[in-house]
């Protein structure tokens, strides 16, 4: 983990003149167990943008995701984060995990979360100092949720349990996010706030990439789209790559072809239901094998 | 009370073993490993058995190594089991639990049979038989229970993170399977310390209880630990004095009966998580609705017949308006009437002049809440009485006051009943509405 | 009947009952409920125990019988209150439960033969001469007699509800809208599950039962597909590790409800080895066939895009594959130049128009 020394810098700005792609993919084929997920996804992608990640349930979007952070083995591919592996870019970039993936009757509180993302500053054996905690309630505050820093999360509503989540990647202070979802069930007010603090990240030149599932506000909130079933159906600005024969070609149900293909070699489970990407955490449970 | 040599060994033990179990245990709560613990106490005997058969020694230290070697067998299978196969988490828990005691019972019968195989050496392990506890098995205990606080220690923020945020723990870059072998490794660890004293088929309750009593009680992890820790420790003191002074009460279970019954206690009364607090404050709410339920059918039967506020309307009356049962309402006009708010005679009930007051509050509440449904939101006119029936009763007054400017100070709700103004502070200005009216 | 016939056959009807039952368990996730259920039965065995002052069958499978449905509902009333998960309210109530069974003994039944480790593992090797009399006139071993009649009332339970059993483990939901209560199913379930128990108790002890409920189960779930497969298989490999599990014990001079449960073991880990549907090797063999087959339709792609030969060099590095992958892919090209879809030219490799339609047809844009 790296040992920067603290600063509190919220409003860092990356080098404007540089053109190294925040993430580049190459041909990544991602299978889980036996049955692919992604499929020879190839893109490029450039910073200080807010892209959305589109397409179906089981599309392979957090697996996406997953695979840039080095979570899960691809099966085939290279990505590259500011041009090199992810584990030589990892201050660089700031995770929000899907807000369900968490239990949040987890006995801590509003602070205590965002302390976390603070962990990889505060170093092993050591315990976070004062100024990590005002750097923390700063990031609460810039979200709005300064007086409740030490409500227990249980008590907090799904709105703010997603600002909580995002102040934890504000104390990260990176140059790129990867979000999963960041605006799933959240109501109108805190979803404009996410909003209005996503675009503040982008004027400071921060690049911002979030699965996104709400196609009606895809246009309106990003700039880029990047179109996923499996495949790479399109990647580009909204204005031109989200039409509607895109969306057709991503939601239109031709899923199943390398699917089905893949089935034919594989066994029939009839005594097991296949898994779903976004039901499998739920169902398999959060157990520590996963 | 005098304690004999062996009672204050056991109590030493039963002490030790309860705060490191509680307070590992609570990891294992929280990461939904209970049972794993069950497991792994399971898994600990055929470790015990060969390391008998090897060393021949009776001696704490190498069973206890034979122990942890199987019990981190034990979850290594477990996991193996999970990983590279379609049989489920509970599944794998349930075979290495039976498969590997069997395995030590087949060792320890064996041995039992073998010339010179002192029996009740080994089967302590089995319910735990604490009065045999020595001096060199406490210090055992002592050392290894001491090696897992300071660890936990050491560790403490990254095992919080882990396991609160799994996902988010391994892109900050770090050693997640690690630590959880670590977590694994310190779990073996407390059941080795805790088999002789509690044995195998108990020491899951000396990890969980205590820490689900804590849990109860306090939001912190840390204070969880603590007091996971307290209640383990007070559990094993008081289970290890009764065996002591009772005859006839074996130590293990009498811990593990202590432990439950705070359990129990923690659950019904813990200040906000509790059984009992919550039910309560439920009924409180309850109540209170069912008064202001009453006063406003006061008011609107007595507006509808156009007469007399104060009017005597009949119970049978106000039961038909609600289909409420007799004894409830009762109960609640006796509670109003406590209150000074209304007067009954016989079986009728009339509003006093403090309850009529009241009684406008509450349907001016209701009234403006439709109304604001109707304007605002464009719902129809009979589609806003339930939603304002339940709202009414969580407004507050300043939720009222603000209601009434947005809807510009209105006479009458939707279906054209007038909506009571607000009252008059005394001595004061007239209401906006007041004012408004030529 | 000679005691080695009793012993096999009382082995073997708890095999056969426990796997029935205990392959819903295992369908079901509830492989800890039932370890549960074995453990809190003990109060129950101990209180009947108490109250007739004996130790016939009868009010000891009803005692324990009770006290298993007591354990559910208690495992559910801590679960349902929100305060403790599942596997804690488990981890919870059943050590407490036995806890009190052991305290109650000790107290008031020490002096009797009710023998503690017994309970844990069974002996099962006293069965041939613990017959049940009859107006002074013996009936054979008890054991035969009541774990025959559990046998046939798990079966009973099987095949009258075997629909709504099936149903309700596999969708609970459509269960439940089709109006079969799933609640009254779990609960027969686990009353079975509660009798059963009881019934292998003599035999194997409470933790014992548990491999008999489990270990068997699981095995057939490695080897096939279906329900009703399923539970024959269960039977047969509880069947069998009972008679092999005695064979052994008498070998080793050891307990043979032990090695009954190291006897299921092996077989549990042959078939996770060995079973051509899910077992490890298989599993392995067929996910190094995807994974070439996937790589092979990747290059077919990349080739096709490319249009002009690419040298391997150029080809693994577009792949991002280390050396070691490397030799696979060498043995990737191979094949597809086999089947010519390849073609080697002295500059790189080419796709062939038959390879282009082979990327094509399974996916390629």
């Amino acid at each position: 983990m790296s040992q920067a020394a603290f600063e509190p810098r919220l409003g860092a700005t990356p080098d404007p003149r540089s053109d190294v792609p925040a993430i580049e993919v190459h041909d990544l084929t991602v299978a889980y167990r036996t049955q692919p997920v992604l499929w020879d996804v190839d893109f490029q992608l450039p910073e200080g943008e807010l892209i959305a990640i589109v397409g179906p349930n089981g599309a392979g979007k957090s697996t996406l995701l997953k695979a840039i952070l080095g979570l899960v083995e691809p099966l085939t591919g290279r990505i590259e984060v500011f041009g090199a592996p992810y584990r030589r870019r990892r201050s660089w970039v700031g995770y929000v995990p899907q807000r369900e993936s968490v239990d949040w009757d987890f006995p801590t509180t509003a602070l205590d979360v965002v302390l976390m993302g603070l962990y990889g500053r505060v170093g092993w054996f050591r315990r976070p100092s004062r100024g990590h905690t005002k750097r923390a309630l700063e990031c609460l505050e810039h979200v709005g949720m300064h007086e409740l820093a030490g409500r227990q999360i249980s008590q907090l509503s799904g709105g703010q349990q997603q600002r909580v989540f995002l102040a934890r990647a504000l104390a990260q202070d990176a140059r790129l996010y990867l979000m999963d979802e960041p605006f799933a069930g959240v109501d109108v007010t805190t979803e404009r706030a996410i909003l209005s603090l996503l675009e503040e990240l982008r004027s400071q030149g921060r690049t911002v990439v979030a699965v996104h599932h709400d196609l009606q506000t895809v246009a309106e909130y990003f700039d880029r789209v990047v179109l996923l079933n499996m495949r790479l159906i399109a990647e580009g600005p909204v204005a031109t790559t989200f039409t509607d024969e895109n969306l057709q070609r991503t939601y239109g149900g031709r899923l199943t072809v390398l699917a089905r293909a893949a089935e034919t070699l594989l066994e029939n489970r009839r005594l097991d239901a296949p898994p779903e990407e976004s039901t499998l955490a739920r169902r398999e449970g959060r157990g520590p094998w996963s | 009370m005098e304690l004999t040599f062996t009672a204050r060994n056991v109590l030493l033990g039963a002490t030790l073993l309860g705060a490191v179990g509680g307070v590992l245990g609570s990891f294992a709560l929280l990461r939904r490993q209970s049972l794993l613990g069950d497991a792994l106490s399971h898994a600990a005997l055929p470790g015990v058995c060969l390391a008998f058969l090897v060393t021949g020694s009776k001696d704490p230290l190498p069973l206890a190594l034979g122990a942890l070697g199987a019990g981190i067998a034990g979850s290594l299978t477990v996991l193996a089991l999970v990983r590279w196969s379609r049989i489920k988490e509970d599944s794998a828990i349930g075979i290495v639990l039976s498969v590997f005691f069997g395995l030590g019972i087949v060792l320890l019968t064996h041995i039992q049979r073998l010339p010179g195989g002192n029996q009740t050496g080994l089967d302590k392990f089995l319910f735990g038989q604490a009065a045999t506890l020595m001096e060199r098995d406490l210090q055992v205990m002592a050392i290894l229970g001491a090696a897992v606080m300071v660890l936990l220690g050491l560790f403490y923020k990254e095992l919080k993170l882990i396991t609160f945020d799994r996902a988010f723990a391994e892109s900050l870059g770090l050693p997640v399977r690690a630590l959880e072998g670590l977590l694994t490794l310190l779990l073996v660890t407390v059941v080795v310390v805790g088999l002789q004293t509690v044995g195998v088929v108990l020491m899951v309750a000396t990890l969980i209880t205590p820490a689900a009593a804590a849990r109860q009680w306090t939001d912190s992890l840390g204070w969880m630990l603590v007091l996971a820790g307290g209640v383990g420790a007070a559990s094993g003191a008081t289970g290890a004095l009764a065996s002591a002074s009772v005859a006839h009460l074996p130590t293990g279970p009498m811990i593990v009966l202590v432990a439950s019954a705070v359990l129990v206690v923690s659950l019904l009364a813990a200040p906000r998580r509790g059984l009992v607090r919550a039910w309560l404050r439920e009924r409180g709410v309850e109540q209170r609705i069912r008064r202001e339920n009453l006063l406003k059918d006061l008011y609107r039967t007595g507006e509808e017949a156009g007469t007399d506020p104060h009017r005597l309307v009949p119970l049978p009356h106000l039961m038909g308006l609600r289909g409420q049962a007799f004894g409830a309402l009762r109960a609640t006009a006796r509670r109003l009437e406590r209150q000074g708010l209304l007067s009954s005679h016989d079986d009728t009930l009339s509003l006093t002049t403090e309850g009529f007051r009241e009684a406008e509050a509450v349907v001016r509440k209701h009234r403006l809440w439709e109304l604001y449904l109707t304007r605002r939101l464009e719902l129809a006119s009979d589609h806003v009485h339930r939603d304002a029936e339940a709202m009414e009763h969580a407004l507050s007054d300043d939720d009222v006051a603000r209601l009434e400017e947005l809807l510009g100070h209105p006479e009458t709700d939707p279906h054209g009943r007038p909506i009571p103004p607000a009252p008059r502070q005394p001595g004061g200005a007239p209401s906006p509405r007041e004012e408004a009216t030529p | 009947m000679s005691p080695t016939l009793v012993v096999l056959t009382v082995g073997s009807l708890v095999g056969a009952s426990c796997a029935l039952v205990g392959s819903f368990l295992v369908l079901r996730k509830m492989a800890l409920l039932g370890d549960a259920i074995s453990h809190a039965v003990l109060p129950g065995i101990a209180i009947a125990f108490l109250l007739t002052g004996g130790r016939a069958a009868l009010p000891m499978v009803v005692g324990a019988g009770a006290l298993g449905l007591v354990t559910v509902f208690l495992v559910e009333l801590f679960n349902r209150s929100g305060r403790l998960a599942e596997d804690a309210s488990i981890g919870v109530v059943f050590p407490a439960l036995f806890s009190l069974g052991v305290i109650l003994i000790s107290r008031y039944a020490s002096q009797v033969d009710l023998d503690l480790d017994c309970v844990l593992y069974g002996e099962i090797a006293y069965t041939p001469w613990d017959v049940w009399l009859v107006a002074g006139r013996s009936l054979g071993p008890k054991a035969l007699w009541v774990n025959g009649a559990i046998l046939l009332l798990d079966l009973a339970l099987v095949t009258l509800f075997y629909k709504e059993l099936k149903l309700s483990t596999f969708d609970p939901e459509l269960a439940a809208a089709l109006g079969f209560s799933p609640v009254l199913l779990h609960y027969l379930l686990m009353g079975a599950v509660s009798v059963t128990v009881v019934g292998a108790f003599e035999s194997v002890g409470a933790i014992l039962v548990v491999a008999m409920l489990v270990v068997p189960p699981a095995t057939a779930y490695l080897l096939t597909e279906r329900l009703g497969r399923m539970l024959a298989v269960a039977v047969g490999i509880g069947v069998a590790s009972a008679v092999v599990g005695y064979f052994v014990a008498r070998a080793l001079d050891a307990s043979i409800a032990g090695a009954m449960a190291v006897v299921a073991g092996s077989m549990l880990a042959g078939a996770l080895a060995l079973s051509p549907s899910h077992g490890l090797v298989a599993r392995a063999l067929r996910h190094r066939r995807l994974g070439r087959w996937l790589t092979g339709r990747i290059v077919l792609l990349h080739l096709r895009s490319e249009g002009s030969p690419v040298s391997r060099d150029a080809l693994r590095e577009r792949l991002g594959w280390t050396r070691s992958r490397s030799r696979r892919l060498s043995g990737i090209l191979r094949e597809l130049e086999t089947r010519g879809w390849v073609t080697r030219e002295t500059e790189g490799l080419r796709v062939t128009a038959d390879g282009a339609r082979a990327a094509e047809e399974h996916g390629g844009a």
